[in-house]
């Protein structure tokens, strides 16, 4: 690639990094995800003592698990978003249209499930073709633009459906909620949302840490503008990366209904919330730039043990987002700390 | 502790490290009072970072401070101004979305009752001090629509708005060209007084001649040497700096009239920046462009990458009539652009040396389908920071704890990685220390040679006549002339950078 001779090759002034610093940094980013793996242990631990009888149940278990699916479909997409700079406000409200959406396939229209299925993700990911093209050729800041799309979407999801659950036929649609509850390893007891949540998951690592796609995403939310001048077609990326995290939006649609039965028009707003909360307690940063897929994993199971766990041990619905909220500000302050005193050393 | 009580500032045995790399050991620099003290060293010898440390931004390790003989421990920047240490960082530290007054009285600004801003008097104020320093600045203009140039102004005139004893000035020229340097120069020698000094870090050696009284020299964060001034030659210093002599009188290599055209503008035109400008750049050549601040060099680039839009214009590359409308079309069609302002427009602060180096080939050469490789992308990046001996402790550094001349090096690196047939580089050598711009020099000499054809941007005046084939000098937005190697001098280039503006103040 260089032909250009190296003029006077004096004494490479580049210091060389020790194998043993390499491991060291290779460690440190472990450990902060060991951190974060712990945080939820202890977390869950402790709704166990409180409410031996009822939380650390089989059944109880399972329910949390399916929570954290939907939260977790939701989240890997608001953290591709977040990571470059912006923010989706669309994604609960999203869910629920395309959960309507995929009714309306599948119910109304009678289409097959795999073909429901292809179309629901499409119509996810033409969602936020439509973000990102209000983002990037309208030039609206993220915020707004996405903040309309929710309103569109939580209207749009009451009209399709005309203010009503569409319920799915136990008969005709059982392979759609076999996706969710069924069991692919006949009596493992792992209900299938498991290896969605995980297909998910290793999706959006390789899309993230491997692909060009996450390549161009930290670029972006690091320097926008230094992205564009070294001649990366950011406008393009953008509009991709907010489809990518549309499609996850339609897959936590999937789930919800899958696992319900139903497509319930109404319960959208407030998941964009959980997503994004999921995604700041990960470890991904709002200023855009950084981020990580198995943090955000990680921070949708916590957010789902606290959800699940206030419930159980009955603490009225009220006092849960107050608990939620400080969680939030604690395990991102705590992480700031740690950034701190690493740069301070 | 010896300190001696004679000296303004004294720096004894300072030791500072980050993780991978000894930035200072063993340091020490001493100012006397009424003097300007230069600092030079090479790119990541520890400048800034001394300077960091006196300033509170750091905490060192190991060593001591004094101020007129008296110990000097300073936790945080507000500190340090309160003990009358001001400073002019490398990087620009001003907030964009406010004006020039508000950003110089930023944290002091005049009120009434403790709460109430009092804006008049603010630009009242702002009115005086700019008068005073003789600048000719907007107080209500915004910074972000400011040159690189004359924010550094707003810089300087903040830190000559405190009531400082010792002004510490990092690379406070890099954005200058030479009408602005004397100015500053002036600035500086109206500051000194037998109670003040000035600590003055530079890559521009000619300058130390004309405003310092002693010169220290640094090497790998180790004291080398004190010089003074008056007693010592450039040549000395320099060998002293980089440990070899480095040739400052080469001319360019390999002009000739004879090569086809690759690139040709015409006509191009801007809604308020540009008028008509045209010019050829040949295949092989390193074309300069000389000019006054404001002059239309850096708008013609990013007009011509389409960064920004042109009313009209003719571009013909290899022959063919082309439209770019964005920096991304101009890099497929081989293009590639390096800002003059490196945090801002050139570099993605948080991320790796990797990264900066290959983000804009990764597309066309490190993957397979849409996966990254991984491993190409890191030997091409320590292909390049081998090359240009980019000091880092590792590929995976965020390229925020480099130093300011080796995050230059990294981003010309990313263009040298790219391998584009036109590159367009505004002032490439920004911050980077005499040996280093030497080697670059002598690498787009041989990248010229290969040929790559060159549009070099520059302000520094040495770097045109050292590098250019031809010279297209601007002024106001025309191009008033174009030079061959052989007529171009500095007489030459600056009487054709001011004709427009002398045309403009007759009647
Ligand atoms: N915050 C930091 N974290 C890690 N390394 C750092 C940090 N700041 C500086 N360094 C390292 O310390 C060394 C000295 O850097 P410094 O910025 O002081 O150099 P400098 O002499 O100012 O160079 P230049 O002429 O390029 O501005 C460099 O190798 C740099 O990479
Ligand atoms: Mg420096």
């Amino acid at each position: 690639m260089f032909s250009a001779a190296n003029p006077d090759p004096i004494q490479d002034s580049t210091a060389v990094v020790t194998p043993e610093e390499k491991q060291a940094g290779i460690w440190k980013q472990r450990l902060q995800q060991l951190l974060a793996f712990a945080g939820l242990l202890i977390i869950f631990l402790a709704f166990s003592i409180v409410a031996p009888t009822t939380f650390a149940t089989y059944s109880n278990v399972m329910n949390i698990l399916f929570s954290a699916v939907v939260i977790g479909c939701l989240a890997m997409g608001a953290t591709l978003v977040i990571v470059s700079a912006g923010i989706d406000l669309s994604v609960g409200t999203g869910m629920a249209l395309c959960a309507v959406m995929a009714a309306t396939f599948m119910v109304r229209w009678g289409l097959p499930v795999w073909l429901g299925i292809l179309l629901t993700l499409a119509f996810g990911a033409f969602i936020g073709l439509i973000n990102g093209t209000a983002v990037t050729i309208l030039g609206l800041p993220p915020f707004i633009a996405t903040l309309a799309m929710m309103m569109i979407c939580q209207g749009l999801a009451l009209v399709v459906s005309n203010v009503a659950p569409i319920y799915f036929d136990p008969v005709d649609h059982a392979s759609y909620m076999w996706i969710s509850t069924g069991n692919l390893i006949p009596g493992s007891g792992f209900p299938n949302a498991i290896f969605v949540l995980i297909l998910a998951v290793v999706v959006a690592y390789i899309l993230f840490n491997k692909t060009i796609l996450g390549r161009y995403d930290v670029s972006i939310g690091s320097n926008m503008e230094a992205t564009a001048l070294s001649g990366i077609n950011v406008k393009k990326w953008l509009i991709l990366i907010y489809a990518a995290a549309g499609t996850f939006t339609a897959l936590g649609g999937i789930m919800i209904s899958a696992r319900l039965g139903s497509a319930q028009p109404a319960t959208g707003a407030g998941y964009e919330m959980q997503a994004i909360a999921a995604t700041v307690i990960g470890g991904t940063s709002l200023a855009g730039g950084k981020g990580s897929v198995i943090g955000t994993l990680i921070g949708a199971l916590i957010i789902s043990v606290i959800n699940n766990g206030l419930q159980i041990i009955m603490l009225p619905q009220q006092w849960q987002n107050v608990v939620l909220g400080t969680v939030i500000v604690v395990v991102v302050f705590i992480d700031q700390l740690r950034n701190k005193q690493a740069k301070a050393r | 502790m010896e300190y001696d009580p004679t000296l303004l500032l004294q720096v004894e045995d300072v030791h500072k490290s980050f993780p991978g790399v000894n930035a200072l050991s063993g340091m020490r620099l001493d100012l006397r009072h009424g003097e300007v003290l230069g600092l030079v060293g090479e790119n990541g010898a520890g400048k800034s970072t001394l300077m960091k440390l006196l300033t509170g931004i750091y905490i060192h390790q190991e060593g001591e401070f004094f101020l007129d003989g008296e110990p000097l421990r300073v936790r945080t920047p507000l500190d340090a101004e309160k003990r009358g240490l001001s400073i002019i960082h490398q990087e620009l530290n001003l907030v964009s979305h406010l004006t020039v007054a508000e950003n110089i009285w930023l944290g002091r600004e005049p009120r009434s009752g403790g709460v109430f801003t009092k804006p008049r008097e603010q630009i009242a104020r702002t009115r005086d001090l700019l008068e005073r320093l003789e600048m000719d600045l907007d107080p209500k203009a915004l910074v972000a629509n400011l040159t690189v140039a004359k924010q550094q102004m707003v810089e300087i005139a903040k830190a000559l708005s405190f009531d400082a004893k010792v002004l510490i000035m990092d690379e406070p020229t890099s954005a200058l060209n030479e009408t602005e340097v004397a100015q500053l120069h002036t600035l500086i020698r109206r500051f000194v007084t037998p109670e003040t000094g000035v600590v003055y870090i530079t890559h521009r050696m000619p300058e130390l001649k004309s405003i310092t009284d002693r010169i220290t020299v640094i090497r790998d964060g180790k004291y080398i040497t004190t010089t003074d001034t008056a007693t010592s030659t450039l040549d000395e210093i320099i060998s002293h700096m980089v440990g070899r002599a480095i040739d400052t009188s080469a001319k360019p290599v390999n002009v000739r009239d004879d090569r086809e055209v690759i690139l040709s503008v015409r006509n191009l035109t801007t809604k308020s920046a540009l008028h008509e400008v045209s010019f050829d750049l040949h295949k092989g050549e390193v074309l300069g462009f000389a000019g006054l601040m404001g002059a239309g060099r850096t708008e013609t680039a990013r007009a011509i990458i389409g960064a920004d839009p042109h009313v009209s214009a003719e571009i013909t590359l290899r022959g063919t009539t082309v439209t770019i409308s964005n920096p991304a079309q101009a890099a497929r069609m081989g293009i590639g652009y390096l800002s003059e302002d490196r945090k801002k427009y050139g570099l993605m602060l948080n991320l790796d040396v990797a990264h900066n180096v290959t983000i804009s080939s990764i597309q066309d050469k490190f993957t397979t389908g849409p996966f990254e490789k991984k491993s190409a992308i890191r030997q091409a990046a320590q292909d390049a920071v081998e090359l240009l001996k980019v000091k880092t402790p590792s590929m995976t550094q965020q390229v925020k704890f480099l130093s300011g001349g080796n995050q230059q090096k990294a981003i010309i690196g990313r263009w040298l990685v790219k391998d584009c047939d036109v590159l367009i580089f505004d002032e490439p050598t920004r911050g980077i220390d005499v040996g280093a711009k030497e080697e670059i020099y002598q690498l787009l000499n041989h990248l010229a040679e290969q040929g790559k054809s060159i549009i070099m941007i520059s302000s520094e005046l040495p770097e045109i006549l050292r590098m250019a084939h031809r010279v297209v000098v601007m002024s106001d937005g025309y191009v008033t002339g174009t030079l061959q190697a052989d007529e171009a001098t500095q007489e030459s280039i600056m009487a054709l950078a001011t004709t427009r503006l002398s045309e403009k103040e007759l009647p």
